[in-house]
Parts: structure tokens; sequence; C-alpha cells
């Protein structure tokens, strides 16, 4: 501990091991305040307490890993804050910490869906879909007994044995057990059918009946081959049969009414019958690379991934080139010396990006309407600009190019006034004109600068959902590619895939995910080296 | 760290332990309400109150507590997916009827079973679109379907067919007083929940039905010659026509058409009711008109209903309330003061349509109305079958853009 600092350090190293030398962080390094101490003890407490919190629900669920990782990640930080020997990863541990948990994690998550088959009827596993299959196919004849339920047991309320107390039309009370049903005599029936008293049997109250919610799920009166009475709710009881019954010696499901077999198969995690017909309720399996293989190479889904892709590049390329060259011109024009207003002009000029850009685009898909949109109207047109692929195309990026070139012009204004004026003006005496002084002089080092930032730019338009989806939706569709729109990115078009009012699919919206996070690594490492080599140069 | 760190220790032990207990006296808290069972409902937010101060009585006589939880409609679905996945569903939750095949392929929802005396209080058709492969899956409480709202002081007769409507909307259009005959939503990639009327009432059809009622998914009807010869129907009043259905016409501007006075008719939902009391349009509900000589207009329903969480750990308590408090009339007329639906008990249907001349017309113009269908295929439907919807009133071949339509959803659902 900190506290007990001395010549012999925090470890367990004995007497006479040598002096350490000074560590970084000066006098803050050891000896810290008092106040210093009691906060890191505050905090290492609270640390503790909000690991027991996480393992608590974890051991409850017998999640031993979940229970291993926190108890690591506790021991992590408490070997970095008590030892001596780790200032550096006191200061990187926290952000560390987080990184895993907010970057990589989901990452990997991702990247671990994206070679399932995690999709809508794909969900859980082989048991659960076995579960819901049987449930499902419960069914009550027509004419099949109602019966008024009270449900009691023949012991403690708790855990005793469950059995249903019914009354039929008639007025008749039974007694219903995992064995059977046998009558009842001698019950005080209420005008609703309820029992009230029998002798025998405790009467569970509502409370005590949801308690056992589970087992009540479970449990039927049989009574015949196949048949049983289930509850529904906690005053009523039917008779029903499962017509779909799994077996496990042949890994299949049979339905009792149609004969059909339904044999499982584990590639496509679903139950098939022989005439290909499968049982809604699937399960969630590995299938590889077949999600990845279905956008790269299934000539569909190829097609439209590949347009996409270009459209994609396009978009982001156009938009940070217009961007830039829009700002920097502004720039340049307000930078010329002595201009008046020059405050007024820089304040209308960033005005765009002050404003909310969700409303914006809004604005800007009704400015775009044939009939009642502002562009027509003024112009006097009659284009369908979000009708057709190219206008479509070309007001996306308009309208982004007006909510971008702000900050464009912003980072270019400050990256303008620290360049030295001086510098332009020899060149002018060295009898460079204008334009080549601003070729050779200004905007090599503005590049310095400004490449970092157009390398985050692009990066960010290659991801802009919001100025697809609120100006487009990523439409216009063709009747021939109805889910791949003209104007659609990469992410809107996975997000329609996995969040559409079809059938939501996970395992192939993951692996484009993974896909365009590799997309957008690539290009950025290979600019990023780029740019440091343009450094090198200068 | 030998000596001098073991009050240091004993301090983080002590805090740890404290915080711990503290955390601890949450979690008691959260024990003893389970024991006393609270009762999870996600209810869209307009209607949780409502619900919270209906269940109140529930709860009381059973002694439970119920929650009641408020999410955006549209997003239940999708969250309560992956919350039972998860395994932290709520027990009860509301939704639309076509959900229902999407639920039970992900075996999110228990069956219900309805005594008798209930169902009977409920309208036939609702429990039928509640249906599922004979199983029945959520207890209905609203129905909705669109209709035509006119405005009375432009056209105060009920058009009987669509081309009657078209030509007093034309002449209407034409003399200058309004800019638009009809304001019908179809946007860029179309609206097929809406044009289902005129679809079905020029003979189109999306899926086949069996004996029962059933919706079978491999009767896909869209490239058929009927649905063809529909889409042609409709094409006339399109863009290179009659210019009566536009493209430009969203679902973000056609209300205010019509609240300005830019449109007599308008095809609207019970949703525009609120906006157009307020916005002073003296205006009438009729049913959607059909073409002439041909079957009457037929618009999508859609039922709102409780539905009981599969593994909910209170699902007695659950199951005992959407069956018998969710059918009982006091409930539903709760909801209803809440959040003016069309109730389907039949009882408080009867009630608030004697209060509410708007009810009772919406009712009339339901009465051809079809269940949307709850198959999960349908989900597949939508986005293909509104592009070449779309692309027809825009001027697209006909033939072309519904046969395509119906390769990429036939591709889809896997036939």
């Amino acid at each position: 501990m900190v506290a007990s600092k001395r010549d012999d350090g925090a470890g367990a190293s004995g007497p006479g091991a040598p002096a350490r030398p000074h560590l970084p962080g000066g006098r803050f390094a050891g000896n810290g305040s008092l106040v210093g101490q009691f906060a890191k003890i505050a905090l290492l407490g609270l640390f503790t307490a909000l690991g027991v919190w996480a393992v608590l629900p974890l051991y409850v669920g017998d999640n031993w890993w979940g229970i291993g990782l926190v108890v690591a990640v506790v021991g992590l930080v408490y070997w970095v804050y008590l030892s001596k020997r780790a200032v550096p990863a006191k200061y990187l541990l926290p952000g560390v910490l987080f990184l895993v948990a907010f970057q990589i994690l989901p990452v990997l998550y991702t990247m671990s869906t994206s070679v399932t088959n995690l999709s809508d009827g794909h969900r859980g596993d082989k048991q659960q879909a076995i579960a819901s299959i049987e449930a499902y196919s419960v069914t009550s004849s027509e004419d099949a007994e109602e019966y008024t339920l009270t449900v009691a047991t023949t012991g403690a309320p708790e855990n005793g044995a469950l059995v249903f107390l019914l009354t039929d039309a008639e007025g008749r009370t039974y007694a219903g057990t995992e064995e059977g049903l046998s009558e009842l005599d001698g019950a005080t029936v209420e005008p609703s059918g309820k029992v009230t008293e029998a002798f025998g049997y405790t009467i569970l109250s509502p409370t005590q009946v949801n308690a056992r919610s589970g087992e009540l799920q479970e449990f039927a009166v049989p009574t015949g081959e196949g048949t049983g009475i289930r509850s529904s709710g906690l005053s009523t009881a039917f008779e029903g049969r499962a017509t779909r019954v799994y077996d496990e010696a042949c890994d299949c499901v049979t339905d009792t009414r149609t004969g059909v077999v339904y044999h499982a198969d584990d590639e496509r995690g679903a139950f098939y019958s022989e005439d290909g017909d499968r049982l809604a309720q699937g399960w969630q399996v590995g299938v590889g690379f077949d999600n990845f293989a279905r956008f790269l190479f299934d000539p569909t889904f190829a097609s439209s991934f590949f347009t996409i892709l270009v459209w994609n590049i396009a978009f982001a390329v156009s938009v940070t080139f217009l961007v830039f060259v829009l700002g920097l011109a502004i720039a340049l024009v307000l930078h010329v010396p002595g201009l008046r207003g020059k405050v007024a002009y820089r304040v209308l000029v960033v005005l765009p990006y002050a404003m909310s850009s969700l409303a914006m685009f809004l604005l800007w898909r009704d400015m775009f309407n044939t009939d009642f949109g502002l562009f027509n109207r003024i112009l006097g047109l009659e284009v369908d600009w979000l009708g057709d692929p190219w206008s479509a195309r070309a007001a996306v990026i308009l309208a982004n190019v007006w909510l971008g070139y702000p900050y464009m012009f912003l980072v270019a204004t400050g990256a303008l006034q620290a360049i030295p004026r001086e510098l332009g003006q020899a060149a002018q005496i060295d009898g460079a004109s204008a334009w080549q002084s601003f070729r050779h002089v200004t905007l090599p080092l503005l590049m310095v600068a400004m490449t970092p930032i157009l390398i985050a730019t692009f990066a960010f338009n290659f991801n802009n959902f919001n100025a697809v989806w609120l100006i487009t939706q990523g439409g216009p569709f063709s009747p021939e590619s109805p889910t791949a729109g003209a104007t659609d990115l990469l992410i809107t078009y996975t997000y329609r895939l996995a969040f559409n009012e079809a059938t939501a699919q996970y395992g192939y919206a993951a692996a484009l995910s993974v896909m365009i996070f590799l997309i957008v690594s690539v290009m950025s490492v290979v600019s990023l080296r780029r740019s440091s080599a343009l450094k090198e140069v200068d | 760290m030998r000596f001098r760190s073991a009050p240091a220790v004993t301090a983080i032990a002590a805090i740890a332990l404290t915080a711990t207990a503290c955390g601890g006296g949450g979690a008691d808290e959260g024990g003893e309400t389970a024991a006393e069972s609270t009762l999870v409902i996600w209810s869209d937010p307009e209607r949780a109150d409502a619900i919270k101060a209906a269940a109140a009585e529930f709860a009381e006589a059973n002694g439970i507590k119920v929650d009641v939880q408020g999410l955006a409609f549209g997003d239940i679905q999708g969250d309560l997916l992956n919350a039972h996945q998860a395994g932290n569903a709520p027990d009860v939750f509301i939704g639309a009827h076509d959900w229902t095949g999407n639920l039970v392929r992900n075996g999110a929802v228990q069956p219900v079973e309805l005594p008798q005396d209930r169902a009977a209080g409920l309208s036939e058709t609702s429990l039928q679109a509640l249906d599922y492969d004979g199983q029945l899956f959520g207890v209905p409480y609203s129905q909705e379907n669109i209709f035509l709202m006119r405005n009375a002081d432009l056209a105060p007769e009920a058009p009987e067919t669509f081309e009657e409507m078209v030509e007093v909307g034309t002449e209407l259009k034409e003399s200058g007083e309004t800019s638009e005959v009809l304001s019908m939503a179809v946007g860029q990639e179309g609206d097929p929940y809406r044009m289902n009327a005129l679809f079905t009432s020029a003979g189109g059809y999306l899926f086949g039905q069996d004996e029962e009622g059933n919706w079978d998914p491999a009767d896909l009807g869209v490239g058929s010659d009927e649905s063809i010869a529909a889409m042609e129907k409709v094409a006339e009043y399109g863009e290179d026509g009659e210019g009566v259905l536009r493209r430009s016409i969203t679902t973000d501007n056609d209300a205010s058409l019509f609240y300005e006075g830019e449109a007599p008719f308008f095809v609207a939902g019970p949703w525009n009711i609120a906006d157009a009391d307020e916005s002073g349009v003296d205006y009438e509900i009729s049913p959607i008109p059909g073409f002439e000589g041909e079957e009457p207009a037929s618009p999508y329903i859609g039922y709102q209903a409780f539905f009981v969480t599969e593994g909910s750990a209170n699902s007695a308590l659950a199951q005992e309330f959407v069956t018998n408090y969710v059918t009982d009339t006091d409930f539903v007329l709760d909801l209803y003061e809440a959040d003016p639906r069309m109730p389907v008990q039949t009882e408080a249907l009867d009630e608030v349509s004697a209060d509410d001349p708007n009810i009772a017309a919406i009712a009339e113009a339901g009465a051809e109305g079809m269940p949307m269908p709850s198959i999960p295929e349908m989900g597949e439907t939508w986005e293909p079958l509104g592009v070449a919807q779309a692309a027809i009133i825009g001027g697209a071949d006909v033939r072309e853009a519904m046969e395509s339509a119906h390769d990429t959803i036939a591709e889809q659902i896997g036939q």
C-alpha cells in the first residue's frame, strides 16, 4: 500500500533490496497527500462494491466465466493502483478499460454474430425452439371441456404437489393431479365455479399461484393419449392435445395430425420435412463465412453490394472534396487583410453548422419535393429530384456540402492564421504570382494541418447515416432491386437489413458491418501513412 | 504493504461492504417485490397511464404491483424480441396483430385460451386476426382502418365510387378552389398499406387464403394477372394519367394539404382525427370508394392486442390479466377515454359509437376491410410492392414492375 512506502518499497522485496530509482511523476508519484489517500481508498472501495454488485447476478445465473472476468478486472485494478511499479498503467488503465468495453467488445461481438444465422426465426437455441414448437401445437378441439380452475396443493403452498380443482359446466368437481383426474366430493363451490374449500387441499392465493408460474406452464392433467388439461390464467382450464411431438431418438418432430415428420437440420438451424417445408421456429447456428460469401459472390446480392460500395466511396470522396474546396475558398476570401465586416461574414458562413443537422436534412428533403418543394417552385421546374437516381444523388451531396463546409471553413481559417503572412510576401517578392504562392507555399503548409481532418471527414461521411436516411431513406428504389436504393450507403443498407419491417437479419447485417469496418480501417490507415509521408517531405 | 497498509485495506473493505450493503438493500427490495410480484407491461406512452389506472384494480385484487413502461409503439416488437432473447422481457405487452407471425416464429409469445363467454364478447374477425395456425396468441382490444375524410364545405356528398370522387375533385381543382384532387400518401417508396383499398377494389390480391381463412404464403398474388390488371387501373390515375395519385404526396404532407383546404379528399386514419378537429376544417368520414362496377375497396384493418410473453415469470397472472381484464367492458372504456381507438369489444363499441359519430363512421368505413395478413412473409412484401406501386404511379410499365416485385418477394420468402 502506498501509505506504507518507505525505502523498502511497496512489494514484498525483503530487507536489503536496492533502493528504488525515482519514479516519474515527481512528488505526485510516491507520498500522496492524506486527502489523496482517502480518495484512493474510497474509490477502490466503491470499485470493489461495483464488482460485487456485478458478480451477484452472474452468480445467480451460474455464469462462471463472467465471474472470472469481473474478478480478474477488479484484481487488475487493485494491482495497478496498489503497486508502485505500474505508474504509467495508472494513467492508461481507465482509458484502456473503456476502450475494451465500448470499442473492442462490440467489434468482437459483431464479428462473432457475422458468422451465425442470427435472424428472426433463428434467435434462440435448439431447446427453446423445440419447447415453442411443442407448446404452440397444443390445441383444444371445438367441443373440448372447459373448466373453472382453482389451483391447490396437497403440501406447502411454496412447493407442494400442484392439484387442479376443476368445476365443469354442470357444477361437478374434480381433482386433477399429474397422475390423472378423479372426482372430488365435499368441496365448497362458489357460484362462479371457484372452489373455496376442499378437504385435504390447500387453496393457493393468486400470488402463490403466480409464484409457481413456471411449473404451471408445464403442468397438465393427463386425460388420455396425448391429451391433458392445462391452465389458462388463474381460473380457467382446458383440455388440449399437443399435436407436434419431439422425439430425441430420431432428432425429429412428428405432427400427429398430418403424420409429417420434420427432421432437425443442424446446418440450417430448423426442422425440415422431406418436401422441404420447415417449422417456423428455428435456432441459431454457425454458418461460417456464408454471410460474407452471400454479398461477395451471390449474383443478386453482390451486384447490390458493389453498386452501393462504388456509390458510397464516390459519395464520401465528393463530399469531402467539395466541402474542403468550398470551405478553403471562403476561408481564403475572408483571410484577405483589411476586409470589412469580417466577423459578420464569418457568422453568416458558420450558421449552417450551428443549426441542428437533423432538422436541416428534413428541411432539405421537403425542399426537393416535386410539387411542393422550394426548388421546383422557385425555378419553375418539374424535376422529380428524389425520384431519379442521379438527381437524388446530387441532392444528397448538395445538402451534405451545405451542412459540412462551415466546419472546413473554421478549420482552414485557423490553419491559415497559423501560417505567417511573411512567407507569402517573400514568395511574391521572388516573383511568384498569387496562385503560385498559394499553390507552392500556403497549400503545402495548410495540408499538414488539414490532412488528418480530411481523413476524419472522409471516414465520417463514409458512414453518414443521417444524411441519406433523412433525405431519401436510401431511395429511389427501382422495381428490379427494391432492397438497394440509388443513394443507399452501406450503413443504410445494413440498417434496413437488420431493423426493417421484414425479417431482421442480424447475422447478415453484422457481416456487412464487419466489411464496412474493414474498408474504413484500411482506407484510414493507408491515408494516414501517406500523410505522414507528406510530412517527412516537408 | 505489510504493516501500515493494514488500516488502508481495512478501510477499503469497510467501504466496499458498506456500498455493497447499500446495493444489497436495493437488491433485497427487488427480492421483496419479486415475492410480491410485479407484473411488467409494455405499452406506448399514450396509453401507459390509462393501462396503469385500469390495471390498478387488477393489482389490488391479486395482491401484486403493476409496472407499466412506455415505449414508442413502433419499437415494441423489435425491443421485445431482443429483451426476450436476453431474458428480461416484460410479462405483457401491447402490439399489432400483424406482428403475430414474427412473434410466434421467434417463440416470444404464449398462446392464450379465451373462455367462451369472453371470446363471445369480441368481434369474430379480430379473434381470427390474432389466430395463427389455429391458436390464439393475443387478446385484441381495438382496431383501426383508414377511411376517406372529406372537406364538407367543398364536397358535401360522400362519393359512391372512386370515379365520382375524382370528378368532384377535378372540378374543384379546375375552378381553382383546391390544388389537389385527392391527398393520398404515396411517396417515393410507395404505400401498400393505403393502396390496398384501391388494389383490392380493382381485383388485385397479395396472398391467397385457404378454406379456414388462413393466409397461404405459397399463393403469392403480386405478379398475378389480376393484380397487374388492378395496378393498370390504378395507373390511370397516376402521374401520367389523371394526376390524382402522385409520389410528391407523402405521409409528411398529406394531412397538411387537407387541413389547409388544398385537397377536398384525404385518405386518413384514426391518428389524423385529433389534428383534423384542431384544424377547423368541417370534415366528414366515409368509406374509401371503390372503382365503379368493381369490388368494394377493402382497407387493411389493424388490430391492437395484449400479448403474454413466453417465459414470463408471472405468466399465471399475465394470462389472467389478458383473458379476464382486457376483455372487460369497463377496462376497454377506460382505455378508450385515454386514447380513443375503436374497441373490438362489442358492448364497448356500441356504447362508444353512440357517443362519438366518428367512431361509428370509421367502423362503417372498415366494414369491407380485411385484417392485415399476420404471416411473417407479409413483412417481406412491403418494400418491393411499395417500390413497384410508386414506380407504376410514376408511369413505369405495370407488368414489368409487378413481376419484378413478385420475383423479389418470392425469393425472400423462399419460393
